[in-house]
């Protein structure tokens, strides 16, 4: 089945729960076989400017993967990550207690219909439970919002990226010049293993967790839009020629483009606490949402659904 | 940087003439080995036991591909490589035993690996980590399966490939390690960004 045939733009009328399904699984797809329009720029802009020639080779073999991906129909990479979902469902949305089976079912699949790697493995006995659910997977990030339609994020996440995130807790006192060193030093830490280029999540206050959450969220905001706030747009603009300056380049063989973009978040934070998290997204940022409209019409936000 | 095609078996000769920064692409048999295809391997070998395989002038991946059966046939639907670090405490053994020529990843080998390679002949050839549609398209067939037990990611999968790359020669046989240079130049640089970003004084 061609995803470009299965538009689900018309109202639907099936039950809440196998529309959410069939969202969940489209997204997936999309998710995993075709990146959003401004990484694949970002990457195109990286190739045009990158001097190093390992480097020029390696931007180059992305550019034609991504491409022979979409034109097969098949996934970027094998590593069809960790499956997670961002959920922002207005209060007065339908069918809400039905989500989490949906995408559960989803999963199951799109693991299957794609296919996706089974990556879900319990800890203790090792057992892979071979359809990527399991406890707590997919896992499920919720906002309550106004309204009553539901937005769905699907974030599959690779595991090479996920090896080098990093939390700090650091004093207050090293402030947000300790943020920037933290920062730089996870980048240089994680050299060649997270698929560079890579982009940045990186998040500041709230508390271990909170920081952790938002970083990952951060990974969510499209390469071509800085943060609203000025200094923090300042400030991510000056991690990220601080990564770009580390040498890193491209599967870390050297050259200009280690990042292709930093997100930067805040909370508010505890006097006593500086939480610093930064997550690392390798260059195949696979990432796809979609609205749920009261009246079941569904559009498609990072992909074109013909 | 010049581009190399390399034909299976590669002789000592012809691996030699690579260096560093050079892109090469394979044509021949392939076989993929992780962690446990390595350590079986070596156990074989102390054991006087045949491999399912001669590697003898062959390349070696470290992949644990999406493969698809149908009709008895199977199909290479993503092979991108995995961290090839996993594989550190046994490339060496593995060389020297098996006189493979090509061993491919990503993310780079250490010391002992590169060592090896110097000794014994054979180059590590970076792979674009995540490219994995670009590498199943150059499988051009599945010769055999083999240590199936050990898990479809896990197995030795025999590859018949054409022009697989591009490979960045990331070590040669002559003790470079470019994984290395770029880590020397990183922490050359890393000072210079702080004084930038005034974490300096």
């Amino acid at each position: 089945m061609d995803f470009n045939s299965y538009a689900l733009h018309g109202g639907s009328t099936l039950e809440i729960e196998s529309l959410i399904e069939d969202v969940g699984f489209n997204l997936l797809r999309l998710a995993v076989i075709r990146l959003p329009s401004d990484v694949k720029e970002a990457l195109q802009k990286a190739y045009e400017a990158e001097t190093s020639e390992a480097g020029r080779v390696n931007l180059k073999a992305i550019l034609t993967n991504i491409e022979f991906a979409e034109k097969l129909n098949t996934p970027i990479c094998q590593d069809t990550g960790t499956i997670i979902f961002y959920v922002k469902a207005g209060g007065k949305a339908q069918g809400l207690d039905k989500v989490e089976a949906a995408l559960r079912e989803a999963t199951k699949r799109a693991t299957t219909e794609v296919p996706l790697r089974p990556n879900a493995v319990d800890p203790f006995t090792r057992k892979n439970s071979g359809d990527n659910t399991g406890r707590f997977i997919p896992y499920i990030n919720w906002d309550i919002t106004d309204g009553d339609s539901v937005e769905i994020t699907a974030l599959p996440k690779g595991g090479g990226s996920e090896n080098v995130c990093a939390l700090g807790m650091i004093t207050p006192g090293e402030g947000v010049k300790g943020l920037k060193k933290f920062v730089l030093d996870a980048v240089i830490r994680a050299g060649a293993k997270p698929c560079p280029p890579n982009i940045l999540g990186v998040a500041v206050g709230g508390g271990a967790d909170i920081a952790m959450k938002t970083a990952k969220k951060a990974l969510l905001r499209p390469l071509n839009q800085s943060n609203p706030n000025p200094e923090l747009a300042r400030l991510e603009k000056e991690l990220y020629e601080a990564a770009n300056s580390t040498g890193i380049g491209p599967m870390g063989l050297g050259g200009k483009f280690t990042v292709l973009g930093v997100n930067v978040e805040y909370a508010h934070r505890h006097p006593a606490s500086y939480p610093v998290a930064v997550a690392f997204q390798c260059w195949a940022a696979r990432r796809a949402t979609a609205w749920i409209n009261a009246d079941r019409t569904v559009e498609y936000l990072t992909h074109e659904v013909r | 940087m010049a581009v190399f095609k390399l034909q299976t078996p590669i002789s000592d000769e012809e691996i030699r003439k690579l260096k560093v920064n050079d892109v090469l692409y394979v044509t021949g048999v392939m076989v993929t080995a992780r962690d446990a295809a390595h350590k079986r391997a070596l156990e074989y070998f102390k054991q006087g036991k045949a491999l399912p395989i001669s590697l003898e002038g062959l390349a070696v991946f470290h992949c644990g591909p999406i493969v698809r059966k149908e009709d008895d046939t199977w199909t290479v639907v993503a092979a991108g490589p995995t961290t090839s670090t996993r594989m550190d405490q046994f490339e060496d053994e593995f060389i020297r035993d098996f006189k493979v020529r090509v061993v491919i990843g990503k993310g780079g080998m250490g010391k002992r690996t590169t060592d090896a390679m110097k000794k014994y002949g054979a180059v590590y050839g970076a792979f674009t980590g995540g490219a994995a549609v670009l590498a199943a398209k150059a499988v051009k067939r599945v010769k055999a399966l083999e240590w199936s037990d050990l898990g479809m990611p896990e197995a030795l999968w025999i590859f018949e490939v054409e022009e697989f790359g591009p490979l960045t020669v990331a070590i040669d046989s002559h003790g470079n390690n470019l994984f290395e240079d770029v880590k020397k130049k990183v922490e050359k640089n890393t000072a210079k960004i702080y004084e930038k970003l005034g974490l300096t004084g």
